[in-house]
């Protein structure tokens, strides 16, 4: 299984996990985890996605997340592959 | 399973930390291009360079977009151009029209440097290394992204030094053919003792003659993640100092490694080495410099200061050997002046001067890097300096290089702006006693003795 891990910051608002599983659900990724605070107004969430079956390229999808936060949400969101954080805290 | 703290901790590095690969490059050995016509051989190299890393910076860029991590540079390193030239250069002017087709094809593969315009002569210079360091001057003038490197020394050989004496004169030369740029073609020229064959940071990289045929090199950086990680523990002991910088030395390092393994599988190039630098750049935070001043000094430079160096180069290392089986390169911490925002201020503040940097580079890689002297210089001071770090290197058995610029018509107290990554570079006074007596002597320097060490 390939996974990847999107994590979202920003200024809380209505709507941001429908934004963002909405855009998961269309490119058919599938969440495993989600962990998710609110800290003096501010979202903070961390998911763990699997990417198996993605019909587009990883990059694109890490770009569209990154947009779909910027331009329509107001958030930011990072869509990273799990190896780069595994790889650094795990020996 | 990954949990937020981790996944915070890494995304804080990257975005607020500096936390980047500074550099992929790759090595291309370009001994099979050699040829006695100097047009077919430029046409082989050409095709050989462009072949082989078309697709560098794309994917570069991939792999930065897929795992959310800044991969600064792509660059390319080839087989010492000297080698390569030797039977179709009769001339300097011939070997720095091989230069414009390594700028050209530097160019249209849209890495941002290349390096291996390079003789290594540590013993001695052939016809084809004396025409090639002949042509420095003119080559660094006429071209943009092409680095350059003479090793005049080593352990095993000694120190050659009419080779020393001549780049006094040809560092020289290239700050005043290069005046009207900030004498920029000296920030691309680099003198070395014990030069590795698989350093991948400019401006020293070359492809050795022992490499494959083509190779991946990677440098790692992130002075700033170790500054950071220092925060946390300011007052505690050097136990504590030194576990905090092998375990960030380590994280950085996988990330390296992780770059190193994906840039190989999609390039279809064998993975070389990383080399466990900390390299610093001219931005805010992201400085030697500064970690020197976290562990405990006033300003890079006071006493003290070789010490905190040799602990860091040394904890770099010891962290970074066990996040990668395949470490080399240079590794070590850099302290180019110009780079690093902390050192201008050190030497701004009249705390770091030329013979203190002298002291550090005794103790970390690399050397004399990035430092502005007055243009009226004599050739032969420039010599005895580069004669001086090159008997660090020979002697300690490290690599030591240097990169001076004795910047065209400045003064000491100016300042030389090169922009980008090279930043800029306040003038330093150099010692004005002579040493032409003793550069002017003709011949080596032995190669030391390897026993008896104190």
């Amino acid at each position: 299984m390939q996974r990847a891990i999107i994590t979202v910051v920003g200024k809380d608002t209505i709507g941001i996990i429908a934004g963002v599983c909405a855009y998961l659900a269309q490119n058919r990724i599938n969440i495993l985890d989600i962990s998710q605070t609110i800290v003096q107004g501010y979202f903070n969430m961390m998911m763990i996605v699997d990417v198996t079956s993605l019909e587009k390229p990883f990059g694109q999808i890490s770009e569209e997340l990154a947009a779909l936060g910027r331009d329509q949400i107001g958030v930011q969101i990072k869509c990273q592959k799990e190896e780069i954080f595994d790889l650094m805290h795990r020996i | 399973m990954i949990n937020f703290s981790e996944v915070r901790q890494t995304n804080e590095m990257i975005e607020k930390e500096n936390l980047d690969v500074r550099t992929i490059t790759m090595g291309i050995s370009l001994m099979d291009c050699i040829d006695s016509d100097l047009q077919v051989l430029g046409q082989k190299i050409y095709d050989k360079i462009y072949s082989s890393a078309e697709n560098l910076v794309r994917v570069g860029e991939e792999i930065s977009r897929d795992y959310g991590i800044p991969i600064v540079n792509k660059r390319i390193s080839v087989t010492p151009v000297a080698l390569v030239g030797g039977s179709a250069c009769s001339s300097p002017e011939d070997f720095a029209r091989i230069a414009q087709v390594l700028d050209k094809a530097a160019h249209d593969v849209g890495v941002n440097f290349l390096g291996g315009y390079s003789a290594l002569v540590s013993k001695g210079m052939t016809k084809a290394d004396r025409l090639l360091i002949e042509s420095i001057p003119l080559a660094l003038s006429q071209t943009e992204l092409v680095c350059s490197s003479v090793n005049v020394g080593s352990t095993k050989t000694g120190i050659d030094m009419d080779a020393v004496r001549l780049m006094g004169s040809i560092i020289k030369k290239t700050a005043e053919l290069t005046a009207d740029r900030g004498s920029i073609g000296c920030a691309k020229l680099v003198v070395f003792c014990n030069a590795p064959d698989d350093n991948p940071f400019m401006a020293g990289a070359f492809h050795g003659v022992t490499e494959a045929d083509r190779i991946l090199n990677i440098g790692v950086s992130g002075p700033g993640v170790v500054k950071k990680a220092l925060e946390s523990v300011r007052g505690a002991d050097f136990e504590t100092l030194c576990e905090t910088v092998k375990k960030t030395a380590f994280k950085v390092t996988r990330v390296g490694q992780l770059v190193a393994r994906e840039a190989s599988e999609r390039l279809g190039v064998p993975f070389g080495i990383i080399d466990l630098s900390l390299a610093p750049t001219p931005a805010v935070g992201d400085s030697v410099a500064d970690i020197l001043c976290e562990m405990g000094l006033e300003y890079a430079g006071a006493p003290g200061t070789t010490a905190a160096l040799a602990l860091l180069n040394d904890q770099v290392k010891k962290g970074g050997v066990m996040a990668s089986s395949y470490v080399g390169g240079l590794s070590g911490a850099f302290i180019p002046v110009s780079e690093d925002q902390g050192m201008i201020g050190a030497v701004d503040a009249g705390c770091l001067t030329l013979e203190k940097l002298e002291a550090m580079t005794s103790v970390c890689s690399v050397g004399l890097d990035m430092i502005a002297i007055p243009g009226d210089t004599k050739d032969t001071t420039i010599a005895g300096i580069i004669a001086d770090e090159m008997a660090i290197g020979m002697i300690n058995q490290k690599t030591t290089a240097v990169r001076l610029i004795p910047a065209a018509g400045k003064k000491v107290g100016d300042r030389v702006e090169f922009g980008g990554l090279l930043g800029c570079a306040p003038v330093m006074p150099v010692n004005g006693y002579g040493c032409d007596g003793f550069v002017n002597r003709t011949g080596r320097i032995p190669a030391p003795l390897h026993s008896f060490k104190n």
